[in-house]
C-alpha cells in the first residue's frame, strides 16, 4: 500500500478550484450549475457508501435514510440559525458583505446534518452490524425506510398542529432559506473532502482494517482488529458523509421532503458503488457522474423525442425500473464493476 | 520456574448436545512447544477456537499469563499476545503479501482514524517504520522479494509461510498453528520444522502446534497432549506418548484392525 505524501495540497487545490468555479456560477446556465451540484451530492453519497460497502464489505441498503436525516437536520439549523435575530444582527454588525453573511450560517447548518446522521448511523450499527450479508441488506433497509417514513411522520404532525407549527417554526419547515448560488462552493468543497477523508482512511493503516474485515472477518479478528469496531467506525463516517450530502441536497433545493430518500434513492448509490467496481473511489466518482448525467439526460427524453409516446416513453422515464434493469446487467456482465480493469482485480475476498 | 504462559483448567465446550471439548486441562511454558495430536475429529481445531476466543467455553477457565481470558472476543485475545494461523488458510485475499503482514503489525501501530485523515509527520513515520518492520518479518521467511506480489500469487506452502509472518507481526507470547505443514512436500516439512525452532529461538514465544504429520510432531515437539473424542487422553514427552497404550488405540485405532477392536471394546465395556 502507498501512502501519498502531500494529499494536503492536493485538497487545498481542490478547494480552491472549488471556490473559482463558484465565482464563476453567475455566469454560468443555472441549469448546469443544478446539474453539477446534484452529480456532487451523488459523488458524495456514492464515495461514502463506498467506505462502508466496497472497503468494509458491508451491505447497507439504508444510505438515503441518513441523507434524509442530515437533509432535515440541516434544514432545521439553517432555519434556526436564520429565525435568530441576534445572531442576523451580530453578523451585521462584522459588516461582512451580505452574500458572505449567509455563506457563513450554512457551514455549521451542514455540519449539524452531518452529526446527527452520523450519530444515528452509530445508534442503527451498533445492532445491526452484528448481521452479516443479506441479513445486514435487510435491517439498513429496513432502518433507512423507518428513518423516512418518521421524517414524514413528522412533518405531517408539525403540518397539522398551528401550536407546534408556532412553537417550532424551523423544525417542520419544508422550505430552506437559500444562500444564492453560494451552493455549488459547498457542494464541490464537500465532494472535495469527503473524497479527502474517504481515500486518506483507506490508505492508512487503519484502512488496513477495514479492508481485513471486508476480506476474512475471522482472520481479521486473529490480528487483533475488532470487526464490530471496524465496521460500526466505517458506518458512521459513512453516515456522517451522507447527512452532509442530505444538507446539501436541501439547500440547493430550497426545499425538503421525506419522499427523495426512500429506498429507491438508496438503490441508486449501491449502483453506482457497483457500477464503478466496489473499493475504488475514483471509479465510483466516474460512476456517479455517469449516473446523473444518464438520469438528466431521460428526464430530457420527451423534449428530445417530442414525438415519443406510449409505453415507450414510460419506460425510458421510469428511472427506478432502468436502474434495477442496469443493475441485473452489470451483475451478469461486468460483476467487478465497470471500470476494474484499470487496475489489478482486487475480488471481494470470501469472508463467509 | 516460571509460571505458564496458558493454562486451560477444566474446559469443556459443548454444542447443543455434543461435547466437542470434555473437561480438558493442560499447560503451556512460556519457552515451550506442545502439540496437540488426536484423530479427526478429536476437538484439536476447537480447541484452539476456545483459546483463541472464537468460541466461548461452556465451562473451566483459559489462563494467560495467569489472567482469565476465557469469554473475552478474539480481538481482545489477539491484543494479548496470542496470535495463531488457520488450517484452512485465511489470508486477507484482496491484500498484496507485505499488506497482509502490516495487517499484523497495525494492533501494536495504533493508528487512529484521526491521524489517518490528517496526515501528519507521525502518521508518514508510524507507516514508514511499520513498512520496514513488515520487510524486516518477511525477510527471515525468504518473502521479501514477493512483498507486492498480491497473496493470492503465491504457492501454497509460501501463503502458510505469509500466515505465520502475519501472526509473528503481532508479536505474539503464544503462537498457535493449526496443520502447518498440511499439503507441504517432505522437504517443505523439513524446512518447517527447522523455522519452529528458529522462530522460538528468534522470537521468544511458545508455541501450540496441532498436526497431523507424526514425525513432525514427534520431531519438534518437548509435549504433547492427546485428545480423542474431545478428552485428554494422554499428556508428556513424545517418547511416552509413543509408548501410551491409549494413544495407539486412539491414534492408529483407524490403521490398524486389531487395535479398532479393542478400542470399541473399551468404550463399550
Amino acid at each position: 500500500m502507498k501512502f501519498p505524501h502531500f494529499p494536503r495540497l492536493w485538497l487545498l487545490a481542490a478547494l480552491l478550484a472549488a471556490l473559482g468555479m463558484a465565482l464563476l456560477a453567475p455566469f454560468m446556465n443555472p441549469y448546469h450549475v443544478a446539474v453539477i451540484e446534484t452529480a456532487g451530492v451523488s459523488i458524495i453519497l456514492a464515495v461514502s457508501l463506498n467506505l462502508v460497502l466496497g472497503h468494509t464489505g458491508q451491505f447497507s441498503l439504508g444510505h438515503a435514510g441518513f441523507m434524509g436525516v442530515g437533509a432535515f437536520a440541516a434544514a432545521a439549523a439553517t432555519n434556526l440559525l436564520a429565525a435568530r435575530a441576534g445572531l442576523q444582527s451580530g453578523l451585521e454588525s462584522l459588516h461582512l458583505a451580505p452574500w458572505l453573511a449567509k455563506q457563513v450560517l450554512v457551514a455549521p447548518a451542514l455540519l449539524a446534518g452531518g452529526l446527527v446522521a452520523a450519530l444515528l448511523g452509530l445508534l442503527v450499527g451498533i445492532p445491526s452490524l452484528r448481521l452479516k450479508g443479506d441479513y445486514l441488506a435487510i435491517v439498513t433497509l429496513g432502518f433507512g425506510e423507518i428513518l423516512a417514513g418518521e421524517l414524514q411522520y413528522g412533518q405531517n404532525t408539525i403540518n397539522k398542529s398551528e401550536a407546534l407549527r408556532e412553537q417550532l417554526p424551523w423544525v417542520g419547515a419544508s422550505s430552506v432559506e437559500v444562500p444564492e448560488r453560494a451552493m455549488l462552493f459547498w457542494t464541490l468543497a464537500l465532494v472535495a473532502i469527503t473524497l479527502y477523508v474517504c481515500q486518506s482512511l483507506v490508505k492508512s493503516s487503519f484502512g488496513l482494517g477495514l479492508l481485513a474485515v471486508r476480506d476474512n472477518e475471522v482472520a481479521a479478528e486473529s490480528c487483533g482488529i475488532s470487526a464490530t469496531r471496524a465496521k460500526i467506525t466505517a458506518f458512521t463516517i459513512g453516515a456522517f458523509f451522507a447527512g452532509l450530502a442530505g444538507g446539501l441536497f436541501a439547500h440547493f433545493n430550497g426545499a425538503v421532503s421525506p419522499g427523495g430518500f426512500r429506498f429507491d434513492r438508496s438503490m441508486e448509490v449501491v449502483l453506482i458503488v457497483i457500477l464503478g467496481g466496489l473499493g475504488r473511489n475514483h471509479a465510483v466518482v466516474a460512476a456517479a457522474i455517469g449516473v446523473t448525467l444518464l438520469s438528466e439526460g431521460l428526464r430530457q427524453t420527451p423534449k428530445l423525442f417530442p414525438t415519443a409516446s406510449g409505453p415507450l416513453l414510460e419506460i425510458l422515464q421510469n428511472r427506478a425500473f432502468l436502474f434495477a434493469l442496469l443493475l441485473v446487467i452489470l451483475m451478469i456482465v461486468r460483476p467487478q464493476g465497470l471500470f476494474s480493469g484499470w487496475r489489478k482485480p482486487k475480488l471481494l475476498g470470501g469472508s463467509k | 520456574m516460571s509460571p505458564p504462559i496458558l493454562e486451560l483448567r477444566q474446559v469443556t465446550v459443548r454444542f447443543g448436545g455434543l461435547t466437542a471439548v470434555d473437561n480438558l486441562s493442560f499447560a503451556v511454558d512460556p519457552d515451550g512447544l506442545v502439540s496437540l495430536i488426536g484423530p479427526n475429529g478429536a476437538g484439536k481445531t476447537t480447541a484452539f477456537n476456545l483459546m483463541t476466543g472464537i468460541y466461548a467455553p461452556s465451562e473451566g477457565e483459559i489462563l494467560l499469563g495467569g489472567r482469565p481470558v476465557h469469554g473475552l472476543p478474539p480481538a481482545a485475545i489477539a491484543a494479548m499476545g496470542v496470535a495463531r494461523t488457520f488450517q484452512n488458510i485465511r489470508l486477507f485475499a484482496s491484500l498484496s503479501v507485505i499488506d497482509n503482514v502490516r495487517a499484523g503489525l497495525r494492533l501494536h501501530l495504533k493508528q487512529s482514524p484521526w491521524s489517518a485523515v490528517w496526515r501528519g509527520k507521525s502518521f508518514h513515520q508510524k507507516e514508514a517504520q511499520a513498512t520496514a518492520e513488515a520487510r524486516n518479518l518477511l525477510a527471515v521467511f525468504k518473502l521479501e522479494d514477493r512483498a507486492e506480489a498480491p497473496c493470492s500469487a503465491l504457492s501454497y506452502g509460501d501463503q502458510r509461510r505469509l500466515e505465520m509472518v502475519r501472526a509473528l507481526a503481532l508479536k505474539p507470547r503464544l503462537l498457535l498453528l493449526d496443520e502447518p505443514a498440511a499439503g507441504m512436500n517432505p522437504t517443505e516439512k523439513v524446512e518447517l520444522m527447522n523455522t519452529l525452532r528458529a522462530i522460538q529461538a528468534q522470537f521468544k514465544l511458545a508455541v501450540l502446534l496441532v498436526e497431523h504429520d507424526m514425525k513432525l510432531v514427534m520431531n519438534v515437539s518437548r509435549r504433547i497432549v492427546v485428545l480423542d473424542h474431545g478428552v485428554k487422553i494422554a499428556e508428556g514427552t513424545p517418547a511416552q506418548v509413543q509408548s501410551h497404550p491409549d494413544v495407539i488405540a486412539a491414534y492408529l485405532g483407524e490403521e490398524h484392525e486389531v487395535v479398532e477392536t479393542e478400542k470399541d471394546g473399551g468404550e463399550t465395556a
